[in-house]
This record gives C-alpha cells, structure tokens and sequence, in this order.
C-alpha cells in the first residue's frame, strides 16, 4: 500500500436536507403517566430535558419521588389484579396490536422527537428504532394467546407488577422491549426512562392511552437516578428489568439479594470486531463503521475493539480511514447526516476523558467526519491504533463513536483477545470461511456473535449477555420466560 | 505481425487469489446507503449538469443509419438551447462504420468521439479481426475505444489469454483512450466483477464499463461499486486514476445522482469530472434536462418540449 490519498474535502456538498418537524407536538410540561392519566408528581419537581445538539430545553419533565413510585405500583397492582390477568389472552394481543399499529401510524413524529430529544440522525430513528420499536410490539402481541405453545406441558403464569428501568441509547425501542413481552404474559408495568430521554416514553404513554388500554396496565414514572432506585426497590415489584451501565446494574443485583423479585439486567459490553485476511474486506470495512459509529457509539452490542489480522491490518486500516472521511457528523434532522449529537454534557465529558486517556497511554489517535457545529454535544469518529490489551481504552466500555485497534496473528489469539475481557454482550467475525466462522461462534463467549454483518436486531432473535455484560434473555421466544412463572402443566 | 501478444511479459499478469472477496449482501446495504442521501437545490442541480457533462450519448444499432447518427451527433452538440448554462455532453458512441459520419457532424466541437470495436457485443471473434476493428475504427478517427472483454475465457480460466488480448488492444489504440467492457452481466458474481476489473486495469485500461448494453442486466450501482473499490485499490497500489463507466439501464436523473453519491463517497472529489466518470446511456440526458427545467421553472415540461434525438 502506498500513501496515495482519496480527497473528500471540498468539491460537491450536499444541501442541508432538514427534516420537517411541523407535524409533530410537545407540551412545555409532562407530568407522570400513572392509573391512566398524567399527574402531577406529589413534591412538583420538574426537570429540563435538553436537545443535546441545541442545548435548548425541551420540555419540562416530573420528577417522581418515593410516593409517586408507590403510587404508580399501586395503580399498576390494581390494574394487574382487576382487568389485565384476568382478561382472555386473545384480549390482550389485541391491546398490543393495536399499540403496534398506532406506533406505526405516528412513526414521523416519534422518529423526529427521538432525535430532538436523543441527538440520534433521524435516518436512523426513521429507519431503524421506530419501525423495530412497532415490530416487536407486533411480535409479542402474536405471543399472548399461545404461551401453550411457547412453553408446552408447562402452565405460564404472569409474575405480577414489572419494575423496568431503560437507557438513554435507544429509548423508545427499549421501552418496547421491556413492554411489550410483559404485557403480552399478562403482567402490568411501571417504566422509569432515562432523565436526558424521557420524551417518546412519555408520548408512548399518550399512544397507550389513546389506544384504550386498562389503566395501570402501563405507567410511565420519569426522574433520575434515585427515581429508578425507588422503583427496583419497592416491595410491591414483583419482577426488575434493567438496562443500564454494569456498575449501576451491580448495585441493583445487590439490592435485590434476599428478595424474591426476578431479574434480567442487560448492561455494558466491549465487543470485538474479528476481521480475518480472508474476508470481504470492503464490507467488512463498512461493518466495522456501522459497528462503532451506528447511534454515535451509544450502544452497548458495539464493536468497539477491532481486531484485524496482521496481513491485512494496513490496507483494513487505510481503507477505514478514508471511509471515516465520508461520514456527516452534524445536525440529527438532516437526513444526511450519520453520526448525530452525544447524547449528553455529561457523556460527552465521559468520552472526552478517554480520547485524553488514550493518548496518553500512547496509542495514536486518528479523527475522521465532517466539521462540527458549535453549539451542542459532538465527537467526531475516532479510532485509536497502536494500542494494546492492556490499555484502558481497550478494556473499558466508553459507549462513544471511538475505536480501538489490535491485530492479531492466529484464530487462537483473536479468541484468546476477544474473550479477554470482563463482558461478554456481542461479537463480530469476519471471513469467507465458513469452518472459521463456527469456530469462532462457538467459543466467542458474548450472547451475540454476528457473521460478516454487525448490529442487526430482530425481535424474534433473543439479546443478552455473559459475565459482566448481564443476565437473562430478552427477545425472541427467551424474552417471555422472563415474565412469567412455569407452573405444573395441567 | 497482427498479434500483439508477443510483446507482453507474463510476470504482468496480477495474482487474482489475492483481490479481495465481495460480500454481496454487503455490496447491497452500502449501495442502499448511498440511495438514501437526500440531494437538493444547489447540490441538485450541481450535480445534474455534472451528469450531463458526463454522458457518452450512445447509438449502438444494427439499424443505424448516416441520418440518425447526424441527429445523434446534432443533439450532443444542441442538448437544450432554450435553457442557458447548460454542458455538452462527454462523448457521442457509435459502431465503427458510422465514425466517419460522426467525426464530420462533431467538428469544431470538443465533444469525443467513442466507437466500439473488438466484434462488439459479442467478442466472440479471432484476435486479429478485432485488432483490425480496433485500428480501423482508430485510423477513422475514434478517439476512445470501448472494447469487450472475451467472457467465455474469462469463465473458463484463462485469465492470461483474457490478459494479453486487452493489452494487445491496447497497443493498437495508440493514443485514443481505452475503455474495456466487462460485460457484467454475463460474469454472474461480484467476486469475477472484481478481479475482472482488476484484470482489465492492469493491462492497460484507461476506464473500465460495466456493459454492452445488450445483455441483461446491464449496469447495476452493486456492479459499479465493486468496480469502483477495484479501481481505488488500483489506485492505492499505483497511484494510478482509471475511470468508470457505468452503461446501460440508466435512464433517469436520479439513478444518475445516485451514481454520483456513490462515487463521490467511494472515490472521492478527483473522479468527479467527464475524464474518470462517464454514463453510457441514450435517454437519460432528457430526463436530466426535464428536472433542471423543474429547478429552474417549479414544475415540470410535457417531454414533447424536449427532442428525442
């Protein structure tokens, strides 16, 4: 490989190309969804939820202390006890269709709110969280009146109240994967959303009413940190789903020793990318961008380690850098744009921090995509070469659009590196040998492997990891043993 | 001597076991990517007199007649008169016996002149025939030659015979530009798109073209892309800018952006110019003029308002 460079600066550029935001609306002020309508929380605090690529307030938000959350337990063991379990199963798919149908209807307008309020592109809030959110609405509504059949012999009882604690990362589409399973198994539910994107769930509760649901069957509690605390540890939970960062999901584990409450964490990860000489390498190239740059980095499945055979490391590595010249980092509306807004200050501080810890651990640091605008939270793609096991930046989720390169010489010591590590959520290999690709799913320790692809999400296929990246399954047939409770077959 | 062969080294022969693979299912999300850039006002219209300035207006028929190659040579020439600013576009293609007759019709303009030749579309001729087609279509005045590649000994392996035959084109070219047809939709894979591609640039194509035109399908934007990342390895590796030129199926403006979009973000600014980037097509430039009288005016012409050739 010589040095000879592509040029991408200048030249032709593309017009902005601004989604329009007309068609969609936002109160000043939400309350919080609880017994069916919107309440005022009982101390009246609020709290501003931001546009991370403004800065601008975009609303103001309850937030809900020790008393709302035992309100909205209560409103959801009502709901629970009264109409919800005791209705034919039939009943509730129906519910959930009709849920899935109305997201599908009013797609524009969560996509566009998504990305004010999460900073994610609107390509892929149109493209990808919105349109998933609705199919796994549709997939778990078709569940409900055939657990018969998803557990046979065994009787599936739902469990009772869920308390569920999601991200900020894929907000809307988090909401669904925690809603819809449990809904559909007959349990009720109190969902806290992350304080910087509280907004779709909050719409969500709106579609939830509109679409006549028993109230209490889903109520929607906003709030911080301390908000998601009070609602895991309330007694009157009967079962905690929680996404989150590893060491918040520890804590929770802690909490719940010596209750009886079930529990499914999905928490952080630190993927490899496996990249073999023989593979497809300008797709594989494509892979690993869409592996780390896919919703700024803010995904806990991202391939966020690359490791690439030896023989191929610099043309994978020049090839990479080109491509990371072509990528938009700008305004979320813009329907060109690929890499949107960090979620918030406080993440991209986070971020910050390590891209000034790589360097300093000696790794060289290279920078890719278009200027950023002035105001707002924004990193621009990043990769770090040079760098090695023993590194901070290799061993640590940074959950941002920064990539951190290893080569390796053998199968053996691509798995010996893509094991080493204390999480296990995803992984990605890529070859033209199917012998490797088995090799390597097998014994990649990570809930999800990928084979020449990364990032696909299917509702029907169950996400989850090992070690420290969670527990349980969510998803797919494995996402419904989460919510009910296996008894005696009649 | 009619065969140039002799003179070529075996040792330039490239090892095709180490192009790279294609995925296909991954050729096709990329293209689907560049599908979806919204391209609007300036950057439209920018980009539809770029295409414009790039088309090889092309009639390639057996019924093709001194008259209507004037009126083709006429339209390349007068694209849209009423409309102001407008380019000319790159090249006007026709067969070997027509050359004559464009050459006359294209003087005092800087508008190429492309002829097929090798026993086009087929190939399927013994190499000293297409030599003569090829210096004959020279000797009358092409300055750019569009030959096919001979796909049936590409398939069968004998890649060396595929090799020499380009090269010895080559040499019989002189100094008119070479464009080499791959036929790609004879090929069946990416993976012989790329070292096909790979093939052709190293005996010495100046552009590499998807298609005759004439076998279905003709050019893809998955086929133009592999051939697209072939030529930027090619030019990682020699520092040496060949050209594309995606042929046939090409009718509309907007597959024309989208073609754009896609070279722009593979190859970047430099491939940007009639030199390295060509569409052969015979009806896009009216849909391209149809949608800048829709930027200029708001709403579109009837087609009638434009001439068909």
């Amino acid at each position: 490989m010589s040095s000879t460079k592509l040029s991408f600066d200048g030249g032709w550029e593309y017009a902005p190309a601004p989604q329009d935001t007309s068609h969609i609306s936002l109160d000043d002020r939400y309350g919080l969804f609880i017994g069916g309508e919107f309440v005022e929380p009982s101390d009246g605090r609020y709290f501003d939820t931001i546009n991370p690529a403004t800065e601008q307030s975009l609303a103001s938000v309850a937030s809900a202390g020790d008393k709302d959350i035992d309100r909205a337990v209560r409103a959801a063991r009502k709901a629970y006890e009264g109409p919800w379990s005791k209705m034919s199963a039939g009943d509730r798919g129906k519910y959930l269709f009709r849920i899935a149908r109305m997201l599908q209807e009013r797609s524009r307008e969560f996509a566009v709110i998504e990305s004010l309020d999460g900073g994610k592109p609107i390509r892929e809030s149109r493209d990808i969280d919105i349109p998933l959110s609705a199919a796994h609405f549709f997939y778990y509504a078709g569940w409900a009146d055939k657990l018969d059949y998803a557990f046979p012999g065994r009787d599936a009882r739902p469990l009772g109240v869920a308390g569920q604690v999601i991200p900020w990362n894929f907000p809307l589409l988090m909401a669904a994967w925690k809603i819809a399973p449990a809904l559909a198994c007959g349990n009720t539910v109190v969902l806290k959303p992350a304080e910087t994107t509280p907004l779709t769930a909050l719409k969500l509760a709106e579609l939830v009413r509109d679409a006549g649901l028993p109230p209490g069957v889903v109520n929607i509690v906003t709030g911080a940190g301390e908000t998601g605390a009070a609602l895991v540890n309330h007694p009157g939970v009967d079962k905690v789903a929680f996404t989150g960062s590893t060491a918040v999901g520890r804590a929770i584990q802690k909490s719940l020793a010596g209750t009886n409450k079930k529990y499914t964490l999905e928490l952080g990860g630190k993927a490899a990318n496996v990249i073999f000489a023989d593979a497809a390498i300008d797709q594989a190239v494509e892979g690993i961008v869409n592996g780390i740059f896919f919703n700024q980095g803010h995904v806990c499945c991202a391939g966020s380690r690359l490791l690439v055979q030896e023989s191929v490391a610099d043309e994978v590595i020049q090839k990479l850098k080109d491509r990371m010249q072509t990528l938009i980092v700008g305004d979320p509306l813009d329907k060109n744009t690929d890499i949107g807004a960090i979620n918030s200050k406080a993440q991209l501080e986070r971020i910050e921090s390590y891209l000034g810890l790589g360097r300093e651990e000696g790794a060289e640091m290279y920078q890719g995509g278009s200027a950023t605008p002035e105001t707002g939270y924004w990193c621009r793609p990043t990769l770090f070469t040079g760098v090695s096991q023993s590194n901070r930046i290799v061993q640590e989720e940074i959950f941002g659009p920064v990539l951190a390169i290893q080569t390796f010489r053998t199968l053996e010591e691509a798995l010996t590196k893509a094991n080493n590590t204390p999480y296990g959520l995803s992984g990605g290999v890529w070859t033209d040998k199917g012998a490797k690709i088995f090799k390597m799913t097998q014994q990649v320790r990570a809930g999800v492997v990928w084979a020449n692809t990364f990032n696909k999400f299917d509702p029907t296929s169950p996400f989850g990891g090992y070690k420290e990246s969670g527990v349980g399954r969510e998803g797919g047939l494995h996402g419904l043993s989460a919510y009910v409770s296996l008894e005696a077959g009649q | 001597m009619s065969d140039g062969a002799l003179h070529i080294e075996p040792s330039r022969l490239p090892d095709l076991d180490r192009v790279p693979r294609v995925d296909e299912v991954g050729v096709g999300e990329r293209v689907s990517r560049f599908c979806k850039r919204s391209i609007k006002k300036d950057s439209k219209v920018q980009a539809l007199k770029l295409a414009l300035s790039m088309i090889d207006l092309t009639t390639l028929e057996g019924q093709d007649t001194p008259g209507k190659v004037r009126q083709l040579c006429q339209k390349a020439i007068h694209l849209h008169d009423s409309m102001e600013g407008l380019p000319h576009v790159a090249a006007v293609c026709v067969y070997p016996t027509m050359i004559g007759v464009a050459k006359k019709a294209l003087e005092g303009y800087d508008i190429g002149l492309a002829s097929v030749a090798t026993a086009f579309p087929s190939g399927q001729a013994p190499r000293s025939v297409k030599l003569e087609d090829t210096r004959m279509a020279v000797a009358e005045g092409a300055d750019e030659i569009d030959m096919v590649i001979s796909r049936g000994a590409f398939l069968q392996g004998e890649y060396g015979l595929v090799f020499d035959e380009i090269a010895a084109i080559k040499e019989a070219c002189g100094e008119a530009h070479l464009k080499v047809i791959l036929e790609t939709g004879e090929l069946g894979t990416l993976d012989r798109v790329r070292r096909a591609s790979v093939l052709a640039m190293h005996a010495g194509a100046d552009f590499i073209k998807t298609s005759t035109g004439k076998i279905q399908p003709a050019a893809t934007m998955e086929v133009t892309l592999v051939m697209l990342q072939a030529i930027r390895d090619f030019y990682y590796e020699t520092g040496q800018r060949i050209g594309m030129k995606p042929a046939g199926g090409i009718s509309k403006a907007k597959q024309a952006i989208q073609y754009l979009v896609m070279l722009h973000e593979t190859l970047g600014n430099d491939w940007m110019t009639p030199d390295l980037f060509r569409f052969g097509a015979s009806s896009l430039a009216n849909d391209i003029l149809m949608q800048l009288q829709k930027q200029q005016t708001g709403v579109y012409q009837s087609d009638d308002y434009f001439s068909k050739d």
